[in-house]
């Protein structure tokens, strides 16, 4: 079985890790910029960041043959900083030019507060002004199904965007179905300890169409799997979905939405 | 591994609600077990009362509703902030699971 990890965050993994994701038949993994899990002091620890996120980690991934991508942006954890935020925007552009890049990703929110949604939107008018994908965090608990409201409103008030090139991660049940009405991409993440269970992933999959969803592990340094997405074709097979399905699912769905990005080859 | 009436052991049969049960009864049974436990748990330990033990109790009845499939939705949405207008600041430093209300800000 092929698969793309579409939602990794290797700069916190072992390189074990790679070995086992690719000999679990991953055929390419995205690294969204993300929170360092301590709010960082400067712009330049985000340069050195963005340094690791275009260049060492796609070296580590190629040791084992897997293409590695990533998503730059500042994440919406460390966005109460409007000044810090602004330093970090100016620098983003010159690695929009990097052979791995693939869009602005993940922003979006986290306390949903004015300054986060100030941000959001000023990476989203990045994005929109040069074309660029865009890959979207929501926030987690209590918080994601008004922060995926405020989300989506910011995202349609913008007219250059199109719905088809954004995607909308860490959906579930109370958010996939506004997601997807509007016409986004949404992602569903499989987590241990919050988020979704291989089961419910699948079950959404069920209720809500596989046409535009893709499923990723999210893997990062809390308690998490980074081997979640190929373990879920055991319970799509449970469910009577065909190998050909499966496939559709967890490689050709992440490799469609990717493909719009020219800098994305399938592999 | 699964046991039913059918021979479904080894091979995939087609979905139906009979096998989704044989296959998540012994999971739901277990997650109902631990869940009565953590309140006895904390019964035991004084007992407590706040705004996510309300949330709880809510979404419990939610699970007990029949009708619609979309218990999981109804759960998630009685943990949820219902409000529309961003917050000023953060109003809790990190996530509970469950909306406290319109306070601290
Ligand atoms: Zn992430």
């Amino acid at each position: 079985m092929r698969y793309i990890e579409p939602h990794g965050h290797m700069v916190s993994r072992t390189t074990d890790d790679y070995l086992a994701m690719v000999t679990a038949g991953c055929r390419a993994v995205c690294e969204p910029a993300f929170w360092a899990g301590f709010d960082r002091k400067s712009a330049d620890g985000f340069y050195d960041y963005f340094c690791q996120l275009t260049d060492y980690e796609p070296k580590r991934a190629a040791r084992f043959g897997l293409p590695h991508y990533s998503w730059l942006c500042l994440n919406p954890k460390e966005s109460e900083d409007l000044e810090l935020a602004e330093d970090v925007l100016a620098l983003i552009p010159e690695f929009l030019e990097r052979p791995n890049v693939l869009g602005i990703g993940e922003i979006g929110l986290n306390k949903n507060t004015r300054n986060e949604i100030t941000v959001l939107e000023r990476h989203v008018d990045l994005a929109a002004s040069r074309g660029e994908l865009i890959l979207v965090h929501t926030p987690h608990l209590e918080d994601k199904l008004k922060g995926t409201r405020l989300i989506l409103d910011v995202l349609d008030a913008d007219r250059r965007i199109d719905p088809g090139r954004v995607i909308i991660d860490h959906v579930e049940e109370h958010t996939a179905p506004l997601v997807l009405d509007r016409g986004y991409w949404a992602g569903i993440t499989l987590y241990p300890e919050s988020k979704c269970t291989p089961s419910r992933a699948v079950d959404m999959l069920e209720m809500y169409g596989r046409e535009r969803m893709w499923l990723n592990c999210a893997c990062d340094w809390g308690v998490s799997d980074p081997l979640a997405v190929p373990k879920t074709a055991l319970e799509m097979r449970r469910r009577g979905l065909s190998e050909d399905a499966i496939e559709g699912v967890l490689f050709h769905n992440p490799a469609r939405f990717l493909q719009q990005c020219a800098r994305f080859a399938i592999p | 591994m699964m046991k039913g009436s059918d021979s479904h052991a080894d091979q995939p049969s087609a979905p139906s609600g009979d096998r989704i049960l044989d296959q998540f009864f012994p999971e739901a049974r277990a997650k109902l077990i631990d869940l009565a436990a953590i309140l006895d748990r904390i019964d035991r330990y004084g007992g407590a009362e706040d705004y996510r033990l309300r949330a709880f109790h809510r979404a419990m009845e939610e699970v007990s509703r029949p009708g619609g499939a979309d218990r999981a939705r109804r759960v998630l949405e009685c943990f949820s902030d219902p409000t529309t207008k961003p917050a000023d600041k953060p109003v809790t430093p990190v996530a509970t699971g469950a909306w406290a209300g319109e306070r601290k800000r």
